[in-house]
């Protein structure tokens, strides 16, 4: 039983590897006419990710869908807002901090600044800026999931955060230093990282099937979305008080 | 072999002190607050190394395999003499990039298609939504939302037109579409939007942005170099909104004499 779900994932990661392929391999020879480098390379890489991709969703189906649900319906039924809110809190400011795309975006963030003349020009100062940077993009994901987990549990709907949001976006952008508009456009995008999301989706839609009268489908989604919305927001008042 | 090994080895630890913190916040939880013990340990720790295992080679993979040759495509498809004009000379129109548009709509397109986060959202929605959500159809709706994405960003940063433009008319039509789209898909399609970029399309993507931004006369790759993550991430939410419009449309039509 197992060893066919094993071949069959395998079968369906190469499915999905199948285009990225096609692309390369037809612009490289078709519209740049140059042979491909190193065959034998490209072919061990593409095993690694079908390889990889297969055993990612073999151990999201065993591990992080449940463990996401699983706490889900611990917090419910313990009753405790506050320990909630504080775990929902954590996990969105824990998991963001260390994230590696968000600290190579705040490097470059903080080189740009040195050159823009919006700090000091020496590393000392844009260290500290990079990491004041990576740490207002964690809190602003932590607080993120935890207005999501409270939007849940109160059935809000979720179009009155996101219209929110994007008004806040619109009436930030034209303050922000025009050096940052673009990063913080980008963090949005990057602070969701391949753990998180599993794991905060699973919490989003076990906590909406846990309590009554939510709709998991309705009120289960979200949770990511108002997460890769909040950064840009604090990235670019950071810009600006900076 | 050694050499390799030691490297392979290095991926698995960065992708542990990755979820170190999540590991870390979750256990702590578990243990103080809930005070109870995990249903599953073994096969929750077995999962857990499941997922370990699959990102260090996927990245592992992608480091090996599609990430050179994508960078190398990126920095070839924007190079003068590729596009046909001398160094000296006025600026190409924004025509003259045919191929690099469709480049980028090709690779967001085929990114998104293998990007794990966007796989994990999917699957979940098929299976709350009692498959009336197909994963494969909401993928391949994301992934079509990603490439126009891309490939308007790529004219973005040829033509040098202000990003925030493009994000704001964006953000219109996402308002408009949510207050006639069906509740049920609002949630899942804001949620694609953020899932869309992450290990497989940033790093491509951004290559992409950069090379385009420095062989651009007039383009500062520190300014236009960003903002197409920011495509890739409202696109999706526009075309799922649509993808649903549609499917609504076409059922109350056909249950219509």
């Amino acid at each position: 039983m197992f060893k066919n779900r094993f071949v069959k994932q395998l079968f369906n990661s190469f499915l999905d590897l199948v285009p990225i392929l096609a692309v390369v391999l037809v612009f490289q020879v078709l519209v740049i006419g140059q042979p491909i480098p190193d065959v034998a390379r490209l072919i061990t890489g593409t095993v690694f990710v079908v390889l990889g991709l297969t055993l990612f969703v073999l151990g999201l189906e065993l591990s992080l869908f449940p463990l996401g649900e699983a706490m889900a319906h611990a917090f419910a039924r313990k009753g405790s807002l506050f320990w909630l809110l504080t775990f929902a809190f954590c996990l969105g400011f824990g998991t963001t901090v260390a994230e590696p795309a968000l600290i190579a975006i705040a490097d470059e963030a903080a080189r740009i600044a040195g050159k823009g003349g919006l700090i000091a020009a020496n590393p000392e100062a844009q260290t500290s800026y990079a990491l004041g940077l990576r740490i207002s993009v964690a809190l602003s994901v932590g607080f993120a999931i935890l207005v999501g987990v409270l939007r849940i549990i109160r059935g809000w709907p979720l179009y009155y955060l996101i219209i929110g949001g994007y008004c806040g976006v619109m009436l930030i952008t034209p303050f922000a230093p025009k050096e940052i508009i673009g990063i913080a456009y980008d963090s949005g995008g990057v602070t969701t990282s391949t753990i998180t999301v599993p794991l905060v989706t699973a919490l989003g839609v076990g906590l909406a099937t846990a309590i009554k009268g939510r709709n998991p489908m309705i009120d289960g989604f979200g949770l990511i979305a108002f997460a890769s919305l909040t950064p840009m927001i604090f990235v670019m008042a950071y810009g600006m008080l900076i | 072999m050694t050499a390799w090994l030691i490297h392979f080895a290095t991926a698995l630890l960065g992708t542990c002190r990755d979820i170190l913190p999540i590991a870390a916040i979750i256990i702590g939880f578990q243990l103080l607050v809930i005070r109870k013990p995990l249903a599953q340990p073994k096969k929750t720790l077995t999962g857990f190394i499941f997922v370990l295992l699959g990102i260090a080679f996927f990245l592992e993979g992608l480091e090996m395999a599609l990430f050179p040759l994508g960078k190398l495509m990126a920095a070839q498809l924007t190079t003068p003499a590729f596009l046909g004009w001398q160094a000296g000379q006025s600026a190409p129109p924004w025509q003259a990039y045919g191929w690099v548009y469709v480049f980028a709509a090709s690779i967001g397109f085929a990114t998104t298609l293998a990007e794990p986060s966007l796989l994990a959202v999917a699957l979940k929605a098929q299976q709350i939504s009692g498959g009336s959500i197909h994963a494969w159809g909401l993928r391949i709706a994301v992934s079509l939302g990603v490439a126009f994405g891309i490939a308007l960003g790529a004219f973005r940063i040829i033509t040098g037109t202000e990003l925030y433009y493009f994000i704001i008319v964006g953000y219109i039509i996402v308002l408009i579409q949510t207050l006639f789209s069906p509740k049920m898909i609002i949630g899942l399609a804001y949620d694609s939007g953020g899932v869309t970029t992450s290990t497989v399309t940033v790093p491509l993507v951004t290559a992409l942005g950069l090379g385009l931004a420095e062989t651009v006369p007039g383009r500062n790759p520190l300014v236009d170099g960003f903002g197409l993550i920011a495509f890739a991430s409202l696109f999706p939410i526009i075309a799922v909104l649509g993808y649903a419009q549609i499917a609504q449309w076409l059922g109350q039509r056909s249950r219509k004499p």
